[in-house]
């Protein structure tokens, strides 16, 4: 009987190099693709997307469990699609989600249809997050080792690319993944693990900003206007940001808003960060939900998801109205969905377009 | 069964040469030594460089002046272009001709749509300022597969006091050479494009061209010093005293070459037609208007058929050919060309098997890939 062919995105580093030995356990005929997203600066050798190492350990990875593997030169979708939407966020004000266009577009989009053009039955990767057979279909939920979750950055899997998608590593603890590594004598069993935006490898975003964009500078105020001090570009800030600010002595400031058009950072007091609701739009529904239905919505990946109540949702935008006050919601997140009765479960997200003060 | 359609990138190491080089390899020895081991390889470099001196017709009393050994044509290119003060080549030079070039700021000379360097732009750069001057060009191009007029490109450059340099790696063994007829002042060439090993190639050198000699070792008469591949050598050797058969073999080898074509002819077009130009008889540069070369060439791996898409690499993964962009395709229509290139090793059953693997690829792809 014919194996099923199955596409698995390998990045070199020790998750998605165990999601390809893991196919290959199962039985399956695994192609391994790594993605060439950006050049890597000349001093950088590892943990940024296709820095050469990389690339390598990839390769050396494959060769290891007998697979065919490919680089696939995706440069110019990257720059398009994650680069320059994630520079033109920063200068609007926005604080953006890079790795979720990354998989929008660069995964759930083009790999995946690479990997139909490949005749592959499924395209793996190394995410912590599972798919899992639900009533109405296949269903997105968080991976087992919730300090690992990355279903906040997969939320714009559409319905038919979750039911080709395979997250192999989502049912494991990160101890579990680097276990199976040395089962398998995997080269990258050990190797660590790379914490930053990948195509900023110092994690200096402003800077990075600064070297793809001209300079916009513009002024600090409060909220009634006053000028209180001058900046070099918005996208030095992000709400709730107190550090940075160059406003002296005084009770504590923190930005609340970012006028990105007219280069304005808005501060105020702590109590001005609270949000009682938030409006998200570019909704991608994976359940149906309507208006009055109770939810948890996580508002950035490093938080916990808090109870809510969805106060308005159509097929392209939602309002959300938190139970308790959220602090600094930044608008360019994305604020994603799950179910209250099962909470692993991601119902949908969207872009947050604006932390509303009062919800009605 | 695999099927191998990517001559250009290497050839399979022929049987003269593999016997050569094992018979090498078991003997070993230095051949700058003096003893008897050293002199047995001394005649082993001896004997392979007037085989490779009869290939590209350098007399024997020439060979070794004339033939410098290198680790391959690249090598050969860059020892080449290092003796040159002032540059021009083609715009569609190969890498290891085009990079040492734009760093040192070479005049480019344009080709026209088929990949033929023009001549009349040439007349005129060699104009401003030629005695001197070196013009370097790839004779038959490895991805394209166009032949230049060598001809009239001596002919130029005498008329204008300027050197001429051919890249002959994609020629040799499928055009012949005649270097002391062609009378040009040096020609690369190389070990793994005709059956010999990878890691051997020569700079052939009229008399009266000098390269430097930095005193690194005297080996090679100081102009590529160190001590010699020679098993790498030998095969070299071995597989161009097996030229004749490779050379007899080309017709036939166009023939499938044009099979393939007519096979695919509802699926893809040549970039450069060999009914409309001159092109190397094994070398085929294709597109599939709306199919990504890279997505193909790998459905094609994974279907068992090995070819390639154009030649630049960054990375581990392929940029759109310059070559492409010169010709005048825009980025889309470049990365949508791969090429197919052919052997002397190249049966019917290869190309018929080819022809109906190739085509149902593109109809998956074509049909949506779902």
């Amino acid at each position: 009987m014919k194996r099923r062919r199955v596409v698995v995105a390998m990045s070199g580093g020790v998750d998605s190099s165990v999601a390809a030995a893991l196919m290959v356990e199962r039985g399956y005929e695994v192609v391994g693709i790594t993605m060439h997203l950006a050049d890597a600066p000349p001093t950088e050798r590892t943990g940024t997307c296709c820095a050469p190492d990389d690339a390598n350990d990839a390769r050396r990875v494959a060769a290891h469990l007998g697979i065919p593997h490919f680089v696939a030169n995706y440069k110019s979708a990257f720059k398009t699609a994650v680069i320059d939407r994630f520079v033109a966020d920063y200068q609007a004000g926005l604080t953006p989600s890079p790795c979720v266009r990354c998989n929008d577009v660069l995964k759930f989009k083009l790999l995946l249809s690479r990997a139909r053009e490949l005749e592959a039955d499924a395209l793996a990767t190394g995410h912590y997050a599972q798919v899992l057979d639900g009533s109405h279909g296949p269903e997105l939920h968080r991976a087992n080792d919730r300090a690992k979750d990355q279903s906040y950055f997969l939320f714009g899997a559409q319905r038919d690319a979750l039911a080709q998608v395979l997250f192999p590593v989502g049912g494991l603890t990160k101890p579990e993944v680097r276990e199976v590594a040395r089962r398998h004598d995997l080269p990258v069993a050990e190797k660590a693990e790379s914490m930053d935006i990948c195509f900023v490898p110092d994690g200096d975003y402003a800077r990075f900003v600064e070297q793809h964009a001209a300079p916009r500078p513009g002024v600090i105020t409060d909220e009634a206007g006053a000028v209180l001090a001058s900046h070099a570009g918005v996208h030095r800030f992000t709400i709730g940001q107190r550090k940075g600010l160059g406003l002296g002595g005084g009770a504590p400031r923190f930005v609340i808003r970012i006028d990105g058009g007219e280069g304005r950072v808005v501060v105020g007091g702590a109590e001005r960060l609270d949000s009682r609701g938030l409006r998200a739009d570019r909704v991608n529904w994976l359940a149906q939900r309507s208006a009055g239905d109770a939810v948890l919505v996580r508002v950035r990946h490093g938080s916990e998801p808090v109870p809510a109540t969805l106060v308005e949702a159509d097929d392209h935008a939602l309002v959300v109205r938190f139970d308790e006050p959220v602090r600094a919601v930044a608008p360019g997140q994305a604020a994603v969905l799950y179910d209250p009765a099962r909470p692993s479960w991601v119902l949908g997200g969207g872009w947050i377009r604006e932390s509303l003060a009062e919800v009605p | 069964m695999r099927i191998y359609l990517d001559h250009n990138a290497t050839a399979p190491l022929g049987a003269a040469a593999r016997d050569a080089m094992l018979r090498a390899l078991a003997h070993g020895g230095n051949p700058s030594s003096p003893h008897q081991e050293g002199r047995a390889a001394r005649h082993a470099v001896t004997t392979a460089r007037l085989q490779v001196a009869r290939a590209v017709g350098v007399s024997e009393r020439d060979a070794e002046r004339c033939v410098v050994f290198t680790s391959g044509a690249t090598e050969a290119n860059r020892l080449m272009l290092s003796a040159a003060t002032r540059l021009l080549v083609s715009a569609i030079e190969h890498p290891s001709v085009a990079g040492p070039a734009r760093r040192r700021a070479a005049t480019l000379i344009a080709v026209d749509p088929h990949g033929r360097l023009d001549l009349a732009a040439l007349a005129t750069a060699l104009s401003r300022g030629a005695p001197g001057a070196w013009l370097s060009v790839i004779w038959g191009h490895n991805e394209l597969g166009v032949i230049q007029d060598v001809a009239a490109l001596r002919a130029l450059t005498r008329e204008h006091g300027a050197r001429l340099h051919l890249d002959a790696t994609q020629v040799l063994g499928r055009l012949p050479i005649d270097f002391a007829a062609l009378g040009c002042d040096a020609l690369s060439v190389s070990s793994h494009k005709i059956g010999g090993p990878q890691g051997a190639g020569a700079l052939v050198l009229a008399s009266g061209v000098g390269l430097s000699d930095e005193a690194a070792g005297h080996q090679e008469r100081g102009r590529r010093p160190g001590t010699e591949n020679v098993p790498a050598l030998v095969g070299f050797g071995a597989a161009c005293e097996a030229l004749p058969a490779r050379l007899a073999a080309m017709p036939a080898v166009a023939a499938l070459r044009d099979r393939l074509l007519r096979g695919l002819s509802g699926w893809v077009q040549p970039v450069v037609s060999p009914a409309e130009v001159p092109t190397l008889p094994n070398t085929l540069s294709l597109r599939a208007p709306g199919v990504e070369a890279e997505g193909l060439v790998m459905a094609l791996d994974l279907a068992g058929v090995a070819v390639s898409q154009g030649a630049a690499c960054s990375s581990g993964s392929a940029e759109p050919s310059p070559s492409l962009l010169a010709l005048g395709l825009d980025e889309g229509a470049a990365r949508e060309v791969f090429r197919v290139s052919l052997g002397p090793e190249t049966t019917a059953e290869d190309i018929e098997e080819a022809v109906r693997r190739i085509a149902r690829v593109l109809g998956h792809i074509a049909g949506g890939g779902a």
